[in-house]
């Protein structure tokens, strides 16, 4: 057994199904071993998209995704994909093939420092310098990414390491990390400590970030809501942990949510902060927040509490071991006053838009489509107004799961997002929404799809600019628009016939049901282009 | 293999000792040891580097180093030529009766007793690298609790080859 050969038995150990990739000579060992496994390859069009694809993957089967690429670019093409992953704790293990150990360091072709360049987007990386090491380091490259706070993971592998011989083989059972250990269990204290402020709350109110997706709290932080009757407001990334219309919830918070959302976390008087970072966006001003409030914050990483907003109650832990502790909890509070007070902001609050008639009006569009789609559909939005618009309106149904590029917010995630989430999962509705500027960074891999039959159901919501930067600058420097105009985009139309994907066009809501119709029961891969006013603005 | 040392004058700022540390990681150079502190003018940090290598890595090392925008000067420290310390802090357990022995140790190494306690005491030593090895040699038989290194500092001997500042 060899290198490459050790590195394919443990990803088998691992439970991989998929790896998604790009070779090059550096990688080449390995891309020849995996030939004789089950494990099936991935050829995307980009190496950036190897990651997204592995994140999309990662974020529907609940471990984490596996890329492979080459030395040199192969490498630091994928730094992009690295970094979104890292933005919202993805946990990826993310194998790169290196020139020879022994000339590391002396600039030959393709090499590329890439432990050194990705140092501020992974969780852990790793340089191989002995083959034997192999199934120890990729054990705990899967434990360390799929632990505490989840993360990318980088494993550079030289590519004498994959040849050379591996002796006694083995695959290690546990890991054993003198120096990472990172908190499951919340401290009992603590629990006792928010359960008696929330004894105390008249106006409590619960904040859910990501966190608890990637948590697999989603159940049991619901059935706590539940029981105690406490209203809930979610961040960008922890949209999908509650359904759109369950009576306790009131919106997604930050500077481009519900204003009833914000109003609500103004007015609470104990605020549960739930795997969330109280970042910039989510939070404009977080010593507000801690004004007249406790605070009460859990979350797996210690560091985030206290970082942007300091809590009155830290409680650090897994999001479902702390809510089934909590659960456990006496509790009885009368939320019913503070329900109808945020029922009544809600109907005060509510956003009116103004659509105009000659186009589609994107919250009709995103309303009308997650209504139909199955209680279980995967929703990706991409990065953009469409972005906005999709956070704001898609209807999240019970088992909806809602992906998005939240913390780095990059351009161009959401197809390759939906190739791994659909390869997850292949029985589920997989959407990607994107705009006509972040189909252009990713529109290469209509080829993947095609190539591997992976089905694909994508939207392009076009409206011929890059809607969000223009809106900035409508409001910001008074439409001097500046790199903005997407003149020169290829028709959709000509360009998907290519890859033989159906294409259908929504010019207007005149015809709005049927052609969502036809794009839901579409068998084929199917891309449907939705015209929407140039000057439409999120926020009108 | 063979080790030498470097003295840089480089610029104070933040994160000049990253750039140092990437650069030895990136290419694969040895760091045995690597201290800084500020000079006399406050715009310069000075920065002495212990590593090891042949002859073809050790003259890349000083090439590529040389190189870092933030770097003045660097220059070989060779040894007979130049004065060398480091600093090393020592947690001996020790009863009572031990204590006489590692005072008497401290003593002829010229170290001092910077801390007593019922259980324990702290020795300061101060020389080159190979004295300190020594002095922990001979500290066999007793428990060494904690023990905290600078590693090497230097200068070059005389009033040649002194790095000006302009």
């Amino acid at each position: 057994m060899n290198g490459a050969e050790a590195i394919v038995r443990c990803l088998e150990e691992e439970g991989v199904k998929y790896v998604f990739g790009y070779p090059g000579v550096a990688i080449c060992p390995f891309y020849n071993s995996i030939l004789d496994s089950d494990i099936k390859t991935i050829l995307v069009r980009t190496e950036q998209n190897a990651a997204h694809a592995a994140s999309g993957l990662a974020r529907i089967s609940g471990k984490p995704g596996v890329c492979a690429v080459t030395s040199g670019p192969g490498a630091t093409n994928i730094i992009t994909g690295i970094a979104t992953a890292y933005a919202d704790s993805i946990p990826l293990i993310v194998i790169t093939g290196q020139v020879k150990s022994d000339l590391i360091g002396s600039d030959v072709f393709q090499e590329a420092d890439i432990t050194g360049a990705v140092e501020s987007f992974v969780k852990y990386s790793y340089l191989v310098k002995n083959a034997d090491d192999l199934p120890r380091i990729i054990k705990e490259a899967f434990h360390i990414a799929d632990s505490g706070r989840r993360g990318p993971v980088l494993i550079d592998i030289p590519i004498d390491i994959q040849n050379a011989p591996v002796k006694n083989f083995k695959y290690p059972e546990t890991v054993a990390l003198r120096t990472y250990k990172p908190t499951v269990k919340g401290n009992s204290a603590q629990i006792k400590k928010v359960i008696k402020e929330l004894q105390k709350a008249k106006k409590p109110i619960i904040c859910l970030g990501g966190g608890v997706k990637l948590g697999k709290a989603g159940a049991v932080v619901l059935d706590f809501v539940h029981k105690h009757k406490i209203p809930v407001v979610t961040t960008m990334m922890g949209i999908g942990t509650i359904e759109t219309e369950d009576p306790l919830y009131f919106g997604m918070v930050g500077n481009n949510g519900k204003p009833y959302a914000n109003k609500a976390m103004n007015e609470a008087d104990v605020i549960m902060m739930v795997g969330a970072r109280v970042a910039d966006r989510a939070i404009s001003q977080p010593d507000l927040i801690t004004k007249d409030k406790v605070l009460i914050h859990i979350d797996v990483d210690p560091a985030e509490i206290g970082k942007n907003a300091v809590s009155s109650i830290p409680l650090v832990g897994d999001c479902k071991a702390v809510f089934d502790d909590l659960t456990d909890e006496e509790l009885s509070i009368d939320t019913s006053k503070w329900i109808s007070e945020l029922k009544a902001f809600k109907k005060e609050l509510a956003v009116k838009r103004n659509p105009n008639k000659a186009y589609v009006d994107p919250q009709g569009f995103i309303e009308t489509l997650t209504d139909k789609l199955k209680d279980n559909a995967v929703y990706i939005a991409d990065v953009g107004q469409n972005q906005i618009f999709s956070c704001a309106y898609a209807k999240i149904k019970k088992n909806t799961s809602f992906l998005t590029s939240g913390g780095m917010g990059t351009m161009g995630y959401s197809i390759p997002a939906a190739l791994g989430a659909k390869l997850a999962d292949p029985k589920r509705q997989v959407v990607a929404v994107c705009g006509d500027g972040s189909f252009q960074m990713s529109m290469m891999e209509l080829a993947t799809f095609r190539q591997f039959g992976v089905n694909a159901k994508i939207i392009v919501f076009n409206n011929t600019y890059l809607g969000m930067v223009r809106e900035y600058q409508h409001y910001s420097y008074k439409d001097n628009y500046s790199m903005v105009s997407l003149e020169g985009s290829p028709d959709l139309e000509k360009l998907v016939s290519a890859y033989d994907f159906d294409y259908l066009r929504l010019k207007d809501m005149k015809k709005l049901e049927e052609t969502i119709d036809s794009f839901i029961s579409d068998k084929n891969n199917v891309l449907l282009e939705v015209m929407i006013d140039p000057m439409d603005l999120v926020k009108q | 293999m063979k080790t030498k040392v470097f003295q840089l004058l480089a610029n104070n700022t933040s994160g000049v000792l990253s750039r140092i540390s990437g650069l030895f990681s990136r290419r694969g150079y040895n760091i045995e040891s690597i201290t800084a502190g500020v000079t006399a003018d406050p715009r310069y940090s000075r920065i002495t580097i212990v590593t090891s290598g042949d002859d073809e890595v050790l003259e890349q090392i000083e090439k590529q180093v040389a190189k870092l925008e933030d770097i003045r000067v660097i220059k070989e420290l060779k040894p007979g030529e130049s004065v060398y310390r480091e600093l090393a802090l020592v947690k001996v357990r020790c009863s009572a009766d031990e204590r006489q022995s590692i005072i008497a140790i401290t003593d002829i190494f010229r170290g001092k007793i910077v801390d007593v306690a019922t259980e324990c005491l702290i020795v300061e030593i101060t020389g080159d690298v190979e004295k300190i090895d020594k002095f922990i040699d001979l500290l066999e038989g007793h428990e060494i609790l904690e023990l905290a290194r600078t590693g090497m500092a230097g200068l070059s001997r005389g009033i040649e080859n002194v790095t000006f500042l302009p």
